[in-house]
């Protein structure tokens, strides 16, 4: 059996290992690895500020090489090559023999040579030990620049933000990305990162890092000084040629190992791959091209030398601290003849450019910055030469819409590469569609591992998913999972005619197999909707929060958040809430509901902290439920001086009309006592400002991560009105939306948008609305405080309890302490 | 990790069950639902799977974050592997060999299940 040593455990290094294996290919494999821990992924890197940890960001564990039979030595430096003997030697000075040897050394940042760089605060981007030590240095100082406004220097300003510093950029070239961007598109980057807080100086040489021991500040070539702390150099990459250079491979004279198309070295039993190599004067550095050189080096190690290394694209789109930043092919427009067209929309913070061919008849490259929805068709436009409109110009004027955007990649060919990190193409994935037998997007990921790299590409395998299963006369159908062949819409009606009541009768009849998490709570979700009757009847059916009445916190912990109404409390209620929070020991905040959310409860408090809130008159507020939470109010006319009408006292009437409905998704509402509208009605499902006359009404609003503001139903309608409509509203959505759908996209998806919805609750175009008004008044009259009953119930209160043969409590529950109270500890600590 | 390694160092290997731990009575144990048990020092998640007349025994803490919430998971299959779905990141776990199913988590320690008498009994390696 052949022996392989490979030199170099980053991405590509894994990457080769982990193709080898898939082929399998029966070869011994031994990797020599430099840093710490085995393989992790680089691109990712920055998200180890957001939370992820070194564990979270592994290409794979130590354990599955072993599971491949795969020996992996880490923290090992490969320091000689002795190619006649065919051996290598590592830092300890362990030798091993191979018959190839492949070198996946990657590259290391390169840091220029000036004056002052070795002085304590000056760092890379490139490890997570580099992380650690930004981190660490990072936590003493407040002000910090990056060297390097490139891709990688912005990633890097983007981490020193998060940390929390003043951050500069300090770039050498007049403008950001200067390799991705012109000077429109930079303009637009440097709008928005300004509006971060970074500070960018272009033009800026850089003469001495100067201090006294440690860092001070940066001195430049047109002697301006900028105080910092702490430096990150970011100035490009150097290829870690180092071992092969001494061993006498053939190196280019930047730095990298030279390589054929094979990805041969000078040496033929040698192979060079990633960011060490250099192909065609070239060196790559992202991920993709260095996967397609693993590939194709395994091929030929298992005898297949039909595929050859013939260059790649660079193209690239990122999101840079939130913008949309696309640049592909000719991106700078350096063809000679090539037109350029441009687009800019300074307000919104969007650039396109495209550049087409002299004769106007293909598009060669481009740039996106602020919205780059278009970026993975002009890609494939480019790399598929594919005509152009007749107005090119359009490509990038005309606002495209989805379903252009869809049709678009019906007519991409079956060459075209979708996924760039695993090289997939179109061809790749309708095969599995039409030949295969896949249906879903999941089951695509796992046959082609498609999106399971930067996730790019999901959106366009989902249209080709989409598109081919109807060219296969396949209808789409959105059924709720695989127990259940109907949409939630469906299942309401089924329910509701044949009176079913429990989860076992609807899968009985109606479902197979034993359920999921997704049809149970949905299916929990529908009967609650349909009959009102206490949802801890089924409890194993609902989510955790609603099997426990209460939101699950980090560590395991619940939250409890009492009812109170419009935002309204005595100060008695004030003090019997911190009155018993102190008792449990509960962390309190005020929520952005204007309520009060006490977290920290462990699951046999809750029965007992309720009893108590119970006695002090409070309920439920369903913080836990897809159901009505809160109605804000602003202090209305009974205060304030322009307020024209009550709106506390609607607020309070609305809040305790719906409360405990349950619906697809969560629902709240808000009511401003005018036109300058402090309780922010018009972010809610279903908002009221009061007018001189009375309410305005609006609807299908939404905050959190796609605001969406409500649309205007009706004006100047009396409070009897308003309510009739709402009901009508309500209970049309509850019957008619897809499950964990809020009301801001059912409208969205509605066939007829605004227009229809008003004709179905206002004119009663369907005849519904007495039904509808009909179904939610039973709900209403079924009304209960669900945390009543619990408290009421013995068998129901013996149910929260963390151990079933135990009286003790989860002793793995740790805590700290911050301004005064308790909060559970960081889960990446455990 | 440490806690990983404890909990795995239960589980018995080629069926050698060393203890049968008398934990509770069947019937206490919520219908196509879990409960936790505690043994010795550790916590064991254990599913009364009503549905298809199967209990199933593993670990309580999910690998993922390291929280202690297996057994509040709600249970299903997914074509006929039995599975339990994490509360909080809804990562999906066999019951049957503790196998990560939608994700690249570890794997949960499994152990075998039987109802004597209308008790629970659950095997340990030690
Ligand atoms: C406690 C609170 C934050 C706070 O401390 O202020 C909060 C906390 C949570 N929010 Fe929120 N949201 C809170 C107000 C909001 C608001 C502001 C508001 O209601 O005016 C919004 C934006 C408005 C909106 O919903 O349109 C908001 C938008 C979200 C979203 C995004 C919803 C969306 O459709 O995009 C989620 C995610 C979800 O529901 O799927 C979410 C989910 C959550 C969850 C339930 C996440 C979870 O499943 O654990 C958090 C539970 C915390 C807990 O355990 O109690 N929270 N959340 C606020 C509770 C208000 C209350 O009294 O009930
Ligand atoms: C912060 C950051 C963000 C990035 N973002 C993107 C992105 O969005 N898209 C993209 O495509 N690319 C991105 N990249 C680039 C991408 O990470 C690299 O292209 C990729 O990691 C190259 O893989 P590699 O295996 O060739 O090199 P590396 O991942 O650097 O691996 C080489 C390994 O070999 C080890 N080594 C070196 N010499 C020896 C020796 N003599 N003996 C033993 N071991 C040795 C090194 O320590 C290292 O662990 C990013 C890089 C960084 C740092
Ligand atoms: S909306 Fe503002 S101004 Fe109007 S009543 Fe409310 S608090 Fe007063
Ligand atoms: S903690 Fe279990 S899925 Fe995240």
């Amino acid at each position: 059996m052949k022996r392989i040593i490979v030199v170099g455990n980053g991405m590509v290094g894994y990457k080769f290992c982990e193709k080898l294996r898939k082929q399998s290919v029966a070869a011994e494999v031994i990797v020599y690895g430099e840093e710490p821990r085995p393989a992790y992924d680089r691109v990712h890197l920055s998200s180890y500020f957001s939370g992820k940890t070194a564990e979270d960001l592994l290409m794979a564990p130590a354990s599955w090489y072993a599971e491949h039979n795969i020996v992996l030595h880490l923290g090992e430096l490969v320091t000689e090559i002795n190619r006649d003997a065919k051996t290598i030697r590592t830092h300890t000075g362990k030798t091993d023999h191979y018959d190839y040897l492949v070198l996946a050394t990657g590259s290391s940042p390169f840091v220029p040579a000036i004056e002052g760089v070795e002085r304590d605060g000056v760092f890379v981007y490139r490890t997570i030990e580099d992380l650690n030590q930004i981190i660490d240095y990072g936590k003493k100082i407040k002000c910090a620049a990056v060297m390097g406004g490139g891709l990688l220097g912005l990633e890097a300003g983007k981490a020193l933000i998060d940390l929390g510093l003043q951050t500069h950029v300090v770039e050498f070239a007049s403008r950001l990305m200067p390799r991705q961007l012109d000077e429109a598109g930079s303009n637009i980057l440097l709008h928005k990162l300004s509006q971060l807080g970074i500070t960018v100086h272009l033009n800026k040489s850089t003469k001495r890092i100067a201090g006294n021991g440690k860092l001070e500040g940066l001195e430049f070539a047109d002697a301006s000084f900028l105080p910092v702390e702490m430096l990150v150099i970011s100035a490009g990459i150097r290829p870690r040629d180092e071992v092969a250079k001494a061993s006498g491979l053939e190196v280019h004279a930047r730095g990298g190992v030279l390589v054929n198309d094979f990805l041969q070295t000078s040496d033929e039993n040698i192979f060079a791959i990633g960011e060490v190599a250099v192909h065609s004067n070239m060196v790559y550095g992202l991920v993709a091209p260095g996967y397609e050189m693993a590939d194709i080096v395994v091929r030929q190690i298992a005898g297949d030398f039909s595929k050859l290394f013939q260059g790649f694209d660079m193209s690239t789109k990122l999101k840079l601290m939130g913008v949309d930043v696309g640049s592909f092919g000719d991106a700078l427009g350096e063809t000679p003849g090539s037109i350029p067209i441009a687009f800019q929309d300074k307000h919104n913070g969007v650039y396109k450019r495209i550049n087409i061919s002299a004769d106007g008849k293909l598009l060669l490259g481009g740039i996106l910055v602020g919205d780059a929805s278009q970026y993975n068709l002009f890609h494939q436009m480019v790399m598929n030469r594919m005509a152009l409109p007749a107005q090119p110009e359009s490509l990038i004027i005309g606002a495209p819409g989805k379903g252009e955007e869809g049709a678009g990649v019906k007519s991409l060919p079956d060459s075209a590469q979708i996924c760039a990190c695993e090289n997939i193409t179109k061809g790749d994935l309708v095969l599995q569609i039409t030949e295969k037998g896949v249906k879903t997007l999941d089951d695509l990921k796992k046959s082609t591992k498609a999106c399971t790299g930067c996730g790019g590409c999901t959106p366009m395998v989902n249209d080709i998913l989409k598109l081919t299963l109807e060219s296969m006369g396949v209808t789409v159908k959105k059924s709720l999972c695989e127990h259940f062949d109907f949409t939630r819409q469906e299942l309401y009606d089924i329910i509701k005619v044949k009176g079913l009541k429990s989860y076992e009768d609807v899968l009985e009849q109606h479902g197979k197999g034993h359920g999921c998490e997704v049809c149970q709570p949905a299916v929990a979700s529908l009967l609650a909707s349909i009959w009102n009757e206490p949802i801890l009847n089924q409890s194993t059916i609902q989510d955790t929060n609603d099997r426990f009445l209460a939101n699950i916190q980090r560590g395991g912990t619940y939250s409890v958040v009492p009812r109170i109404a419009g935002g309204e409390i005595t100060p008695e209620k004030l003090i019997a809430i911190g009155r018993i929070a102190k008792a449990y020991g509960l962390y309190t905040k005020i929520t952005g509901g204007q309520r009060i959310d006490m977290f920290g409860a462990r699951v046999e408090q809750l029965p007992e902290i309720w009893e108590e809130l119970i006695a002090e008159g409070f309920e439920s507020g369903h913080a836990y439920g897809k159901a009505l939470r809160t109605i804000k109010s602003c202090v209305g006319s009974t205060w304030c001086r322009f307020g024209v009408q009550d709106s506390v006292a609607f607020a309070i009437f609305i809040e305790d009309r719906y409360k405990g409905l349950r619906a697809p998704h969560k629902l709240k509402g808000a009511v401003s006592g005018c036109i300058r509208e402090c309780a922010e009605a018009q972010s809610k499902d279903f908002g009221i400002i009061a007018t001189e006359k009375g309410w305005n009404l609006y609807v299908c609003g939404n905050g959190g991560s796609r605001p969406q503001h409500a649309k205007l139903l009706v004006t100047d309608v009396d409070t009897d009105t308003c309510v009739k409509l709402i009901d009508r509203f309500l209970m049309f959505y509850i019957k008619t939306a897809d499950p964990l759908t809020r009301t801001a996209t059912w409208l969205n998806k509605m066939e007829g948008g605004l227009e229809y919805l008003y004709d179905v609750v206002v004119n009663d175009s369907l005849g519904i609305g007495e039904e509808l008004e009909k179904d939610m008044q039973a709900l209403i009259a079924n009304y209960h405080c669900e945390w009543k009953k619990v408290v009421e119930d013995p068998a129901q209160r013996a149910q929260f309890k963390h151990f079933i043969n135990d009286d003790s409590s989860d002793s793995t529950l740790s805590f700290v302490e911050m301004r005064g109270q308790k909060f559970p500890e960081d889960w990446n600590k455990k | 990790m440490e806690i990983l390694n404890d909990i795995r160092s239960l589980a018995t290997v080629d069926n050698d069950i060393k203890v049968w731990f008398k934990a509770a009575r069947a019937s206490d144990f919520p219908e196509n639902g879990g409960a936790c048990v505690k043994y010795k020092d550790q916590q064991i998640a254990v599913f009364n799977f009503a549905r298809r007349s199967e209990w199933y025994a593993c670990q309580n803490l999910c690998p993922h974050k390291m929280q202690m919430v297996l057994s509040r998971g709600i249970i299903g299959s997914v074509s006929e592997e039995p599975k339990v779905a994490c509360p909080f990141h809804k990562k999906t776990f066999s019951l049957r060999n503790g196998e990560c199913l939608n994700a690249t988590e570890e794997k949960l320690a499994v152990f075998p299940v039987k109802i004597e008498d209308g008790f629970v009994y659950i095997g340990f390696a030690r």
